[in-house]
């Protein structure tokens, strides 16, 4: 056996598997309000991303989307409690002091905030929130960056444009910094005016860079692909843009639950078909090999399942056992459903099942904290 | 290997070519290195060679260019990728990918190379280049000379027989650039390469060169020859080769090894002579105290402690490597850090807590960047901006940039202007509010040798007029000419502190070349050695 697909060989997964896994674990999260089963999967997502997250910058994105997560369900509960109308529940929780708003708009500031208000602001948050630390945590394991190296030929210029705004954005940052530290030492101060000025330098350094990457692309033998006919690119076009459409129209009809049934698995389906056929046709004029892509063996496969386990098992469950997913009472204590429980604690195996990562050799580390020192 | 033929170019728009008739031919294996003026034409020359020119930045190219037999008017640039490697200026912004090994496989991707070719070159080039431990890391980690290093293996894995680089080492620390150039040296002597580049910091290339190519620009022919016959006439020169003349010295030494080996007659001739000190003989009042001061990040202070005065009439270079805290302490002084503990005061307070509008009165920062402070669509208007900004009498900031450089036409666009010209303008605009004390961060970076003589002239004159001068730099010939005090830092501490000459003579890394080649004598300027022999004793210094 090749040593990729034992789970115990140290390397860094396929990034397309954690995010096959996140996504699974977002799809569950979507279907149900209940807290039982959201905080599993929180719990879940913390545990895999503690066992297997590297020490790579993007792996800190799982604690900055928690912390996102918390400010989601706050904001909420709080905008609950101040804009409630007393009509949601009899549990008084306490009296805020009321302002008078005109009558017929509906809204209400202040006033009384029931218990059930607050508790089901808090569960909707917790539904949200649990989508998007599943979405750090796919974040803080496989690199966006990386997934992005893995994107077939026919999208690769997607790729490519994806991948240098990822660099320019934070070079814009660290310019407009730079040069408002600048226009403070020429004795000017904030304001409209300061924005304008402050835009001038920093775009032009931008543009500067643009033109010196394209330069350095070209020279370096981008775009020498194999020339296709413009027949041939349109029909590739048509049939990547036709999956796509396809493959979102599907995934919004299978999570939203309220759609037409056609809207669901045959449109994800047909959808995925389309865009595979353009993708391998695209693929195969651009003419580019790619340098040590990142292999998809067992342990990815065993990764990918493993989200789609829970994603599975919660839509069987709102099929065959909706009641467990839904609280009888805002206040009632929430049911557990058994099989999607089951199903979502399956996700947590890629905890053991995705290979360790290599140790980082000891020079490296002190070389990069050298490095911070002299940023 | 390279043949120019009858080549001209002209830019849409300009209204003389910028290189004219250029007739040039580079065999192969020779490290050929083009020098010139800013704005000479030196890179439209390097551009040339891979097709840039005229193929990305349009214009019009008449006569031939061939390089490896393939004229550049049939082949674009990415058609030359396997024969011409070209690195750019700035490394980091000719980076595609965002980590070491995915950088270097890049261009091969682009080819369509097999994946075991791939492989096996990227970890040929790793080694080649000394970048094996660094494969993993994120581009943006690097240091200057390693991100140097990546760019030339990128353009390496093609596997050219033709190396372009357009001023590899303007941007970086003596210790970075020796790196880059070791590493290029590596290329011509063991694979035998073909190696251009331009490069303004003579005095760091000109010993590896075979060949020197000078572009006088404005139409003017362009020659080449042995870098000896080039460099004996030339009006640019690295100070061993002007030591070579004021000694007489036929042909002009090249390198420090070349002039030590002539030097034992001119250091008898010397040695009775006294070495002009270089110190400021009266300083004025102190204008700005730094007392223990320590700042930094949590937890990773970058100055530990560091004490010092800055009074009327010095010019203070503050050296050390890069990461020593150098900036850090001059955006101290700007208050644009807050000291953790200790104290910084300038005129008499806390620069930090200094108003925008007041804090140009008592201390003038040019940075890095020179255009960072500009933002205006011309001169004229970046004047009168920078007069209103100062409360100052309309028209001062333009007399003070007439004054520094001269003949520059009012309604140009700030950015079209030469790097020399843009530094004199920041400078201007900040010399407009009269600060005692002012401070430049690097301000020789990417300034030719006529921008520099310039800048040297007009700092003197700064401290003669009573300005107290702080510059941070890795330019030990600038520091030579003009400091009249070096202090050293290191880790954040300062390491030393004293007059130039006490500080720089014995230094491995700080010694200018004059210095090398007749320590232990304490010389530090070809013109220092000059007015001596000249028979006068004593310079005057502000």
């Amino acid at each position: 056996m090749r040593p990729q697909h034992l789970v115990t060989f140290p390397r860094m997964l396929h990034p397309g598997a954690w995010w096959l896994w996140a996504l699974g674990l977002a799809a569950a999260a979507s279907r149900t309000q209940n807290p039982v089963p959201l905080l599993l999967i929180l719990v879940v997502t913390g545990f895999v991303v503690a066992a297997r997250k590297s020490d790579a910058p993007w792996a800190r994105s799982y604690g900055a989307f928690l912390k996102l997560a918390l400010l989601v369900i706050a904001v909420r509960v709080v905008f609950q409690a101040v804009l409630s109308s007393g009509s949601q529940g009899p549990t008084v929780l306490f009296t805020l002091p009321e302002l008078p708003v005109p009558g017929s708009t509906g809204i209400k500031l202040g006033g009384e905030v029931s218990l059930e208000a607050v508790l089901r602001a808090f569960y909707e948050g917790l539904q949200l929130a649990t989508i998007l630390v599943c979405v750090g945590a796919a974040n803080a394991l496989g690199s966006a960056r990386r997934l992005l190296r893995s994107v077939p030929g026919a999208l690769y210029e997607v790729g490519v444009a994806v991948v240098i705004a990822l660099t320019f954005a934070p070079q814009l940052v660290t310019d407009a910094a730079r040069v408002r530290a600048a226009h403070r030492l020429r004795g000017q101060t904030g304001g409209l005016r300061a924005m304008k000025r402050l835009a001038m330098p920093v775009l032009e350094g931008a543009l500067d860079r643009s033109v010196e990457l394209a330069a350095a692309m070209d020279s370096r033998g981008y775009g020498r692909t194999r020339e296709a006919g413009p027949a041939a690119r349109r029909l590739t076009g048509l049939l990547v843009l036709g999956g796509l459409v396809g493959l979102c129209v599907g995934v919004y009809g299978l999570l939203s639950g309220t759609s037409a049934d056609w809207m669901g698995l045959p449109m994800l389906l047909a959808g995925t078909v389309l865009a595979a056929a353009g993708i391998h046709l695209g693929g195969r004029r651009t003419g580019r090999t790619t340098y040590r892509p990142d292999p998809w063996a067992l342990p990815e496969w065993l990764v990918a399942c493993s989200g789609l386990v829970a994603a599975v098992t919660m839509f069987v469950t709102v099929e065959t056992d909706p009641a467990s997913l839904v609280l009888a009472g805002i206040t009632a204590v929430p049911p557990v459903p058994v099989v999607a429980v089951m199903g979502i604690l399956v996700a947590m195996l890629p905890a053991i099942l995705a290979p360790p990562l290599p140790r980082p050799t000891p020079e490296s580390t002190t070389r990069t904290h050298e490095m911070e020192v002299a940023a | 290997m390279i043949e120019f033929d009858d080549v001209s170019v002209t830019f849409a728009g300009a209204r003389s070519p910028v290189l004219s008739n250029v007739d040039l031919k580079i065999p192969e294996g020779e490290l050929c290195l083009v020098i010139g003026r800013t704005g000479s034409g030196k890179t439209t020359l390097l551009r040339a060679i891979n097709g840039l020119v005229p193929h990305f930045s349009g214009g019009t190219l008449s006569g031939r260019v061939v390089v490896d037999g393939r004229d550049t008017r049939e082949h674009r640039p990415r058609d030359l990728a396997e024969v011409v490697g070209f690195v750019g200026q700035d490394p980091l912004s000719g980076f595609v990918t965002d980590t070491v090994e995915d950088e270097l496989a890049y261009g091969m991707e682009s080819l369509g190379l097999p994946p075991e070719v791939m492989r096996k070159r990227v970890e040929e080039t790793l080694d080649l280049l000394g970048l094996a431990d660094l494969r993993q890391r994120p581009l943006t980690t690097l240091s200057g000379g390693q991100q140097q290093r990546v760019a030339i293996g990128s353009v390496l894995t093609t596997h050219p027989r033709v190396l372009v680089l357009d001023e590899p080492t303007s941007a970086l620390d003596p210790l970075a650039a020796e790196e880059v150039l070791a590493t290029l040296q590596r290329l011509v002597h063991d694979l035998g390469l073909t190696v251009v580049l331009a490069e303004h910091r003579l005095e760091r290339v000109v010993q590896y060169a075979d060949r020197v190519v000078l572009v006088p620009g404005d139409g003017e022919p362009v020659v080449d020859g042995l870098p000896a016959e080039v460099l004996a006439s030339c009006a640019i020169a690295p100070p061993v080769v002007e030591l070579g003349r004021v000694a007489g010295w036929r042909p002009p030494p090249l390198s420090v090894r070349d002039a030590r080996r002539r030097a034992a007659p001119l250091r008898e001739q010397l040695a009775g002579l006294p070495a002009p000190d270089h110190t400021c003989t009266d300083p004025g009042d102190a204008v700005a105290k730094v007392a223990d001061l320590v700042t930094g990040y949590t937890r990773l202070p970058v100055l530990r402690g560091v004490s010092s005065t800055l009074s009327r009439g010095e010019v203070v270079a503050l050296m050390g490597r890069n990461g020593a805290g150098k900036s850090t302490l001059l955006k101290a002084l700007v208050g644009m850090r807050v000291p953790d503990s200790g104290t910084v005061e300038v005129g008499g307070h806390n620069p930090a807590d200094l108003k925008p509008t007041r804090l140009l009165r008592h201390v003038g920062l040019v940075p890095q960047v020179p255009g960072d402070l500009l933002y205006e669509s011309s001169v004229a208007r970046e004047c009168t901006q920078a007069d209103k900004d100062a409360g100052v009498p309309s028209g001062t900031t333009t007399a003070l940039f007439e004054r520094l450089s001269p003949g520059v036409p009012a309604d140009q666009h700030p950015r079209d202007l030469s790097e020399g010209q843009r530094l004199t303008l920041a400078l201007a605009i900040v010399l407009a509010a009269e600060p005692p004390l002012l401070l430049l961060d690097e301000p020789t970076r990417g300034l030719d040798y006529t921008a520099k003589h310039r800048l040297v002239e007009i700092l003197r004159d700064l401290a003669a007029a009573g300005h107290a001068v702080m510059l941070a730099t890795h330019d030990v010939e600038l520091v030579a000419e003009v400091g009249t005090r070096v202090v050293v830092l290191a880790d954040g501490e300062v390491v030393a502190d004293g007059s130039v000459p006490d500080v720089v003579v014995s230094s491995p890394s700080f010694a200018p070349q004059v210095a090398k080649i007749l320590a232990p004598q304490a010389w530090l300027t070809p013109t220092d050695v000059a007015v001596a022999l000249a028979g006068v004793t004593t310079v005057s210094r502000p």
